[in-house]
C-alpha cells in the first residue's frame, strides 16, 4: 500500500527537494527501504555502515517512535504518516 | 542570506529565556526558506527541555514534539527553518555540544545569552556541511516589522 513519509528539511536535497515522499511497504522497514530505493542519496544520511538507523534519526510512525513499536517490522496501514526527525539538543556545558 | 524574524517574535523567544532562567529554553522556528532573500520565521514554538536532568547547562527538545510541529508546519505549507535556545549566564555563542548535537544542516540555531535572567544577545548560527565535516558560520539576524 501507499503511505506518505515526511522528510526534514536537511534531508531534502538527497529527497528530490520533497517535503512529502509516497512510498509502497507494508510495514516501516519496508517504507524507508522504498525511500532509499527512490532516493539513494539518502541512505548514508538515514543508515550508518552496518544498515541501522543512525544514531541522532528518530523514526516515528505517526506519534509514536518505531524503537518503542515493533522497529522496522511495524506495520503500517494506508492512512499512517512516517515522520523522520534529526535530534535536537546542545547546551552550554563543554 | 540572513534569517528574518518579526519582533514581536523575537521578543517571545527572548523572553523565553528569561522565563526559564536559570535554566536552559528551547524551541523551534517554524516559517519559510527563501531562496533569494533567506530564511523568515512566521511562528515560534516554545517546547520543554527534557534535559531536567542538567537543565542550567543542556538542551533537548522531545522528538515527539519535533515530529508534531514538523507535521503541523508541512501541511501549512511552511517549514522548520531553525531552532533556538539560551545560555543563562553565558555568551551568546554557541559551544562544542552545540555543534556535537546539532544536525539540521541548512538551519538556523539561534541562542540568546541570559544574564542573572534578563536576556541580552541573541545571535543566529547557520549549520553548514555534512555530518562528518559540519560546522557553524555566523548568520545576519535581522528583525523586522510585524
Amino acid at each position: 500500500m501507499s503511505i506518505k513519509i515526511l522528510i526534514p528539511t536537511p534531508l531534502r536535497p538527497y529527497a528530490g527537494k520533497q517535503s512529502i515522499v509516497e512510498v509502497s511497504a507494508q510495514t516501516v522497514g519496508e517504507a524507508l527501504a522504498d525511500l532509499v530505493a527512490q532516493h539513494p542519496d539518502l541512505r548514508r544520511h538515514l543508515f550508518s555502515e552496518d544498515g541501522k538507523l543512525r544514531s541522532f534519526v528518530n523514526v516515528y510512525l505517526n506519534d509514536e517512535d518505531i524503537r518503542y513499536l515493533s522497529k522496522d517490522a511495524t506495520p503500517v496501514k494506508e492512512t499512517d504518516i512516517v515522520s523522520i526527525v534529526p535530534s535536537v539538543a546542545g547546551g552550554i556545558q563543554w | 542570506m540572513a534569517l528574518m524574524i518579526p519582533l514581536a517574535l523575537y521578543d517571545q523567544l527572548r523572553q523565553h529565556g528569561e522565563a526559564t532562567y536559570p535554566h536552559e529554553c528551547c524551541g523551534v522556528l517554524v516559517g519559510e526558506f527563501n531562496e533569494s532573500s533567506g530564511k523568515v520565521v512566521r511562528r515560534v514554538v516554545q517546547c520543554g527541555n527534557t534535559r531536567t536532568d542538567s537543565p542550567a547547562n543542556r538542551y533537548h527538545i522531545s522528538p515527539a514534539e519535533l515530529v508534531r510541529i514538523q507535521r503541523e508546519a508541512i501541511v501549512a505549507g511552511d517549514d522548520i527553518v531553525g531552532f533556538y535556545h539560551s545560555h543563562p549566564d553565558h555568551p551568546a555563542k554557541w559551544s562544542a555540544t552545540d555543534l556535537a548535537e546539532a544536525h539540521w544542516t541548512g538551519c538556523s540555531y539561534v541562542i540568546t545569552s541570559v544574564e542573572n535572567g534578563r536576556a541580552l544577545l541573541t545571535n543566529s548560527f547557520l549549520l553548514l556541511g555534512q555530518e562528518e565535516a559540519k560546522r557553524f558560520e555566523d548568520e545576519v539576524l535581522e528583525v523586522i516589522e510585524n
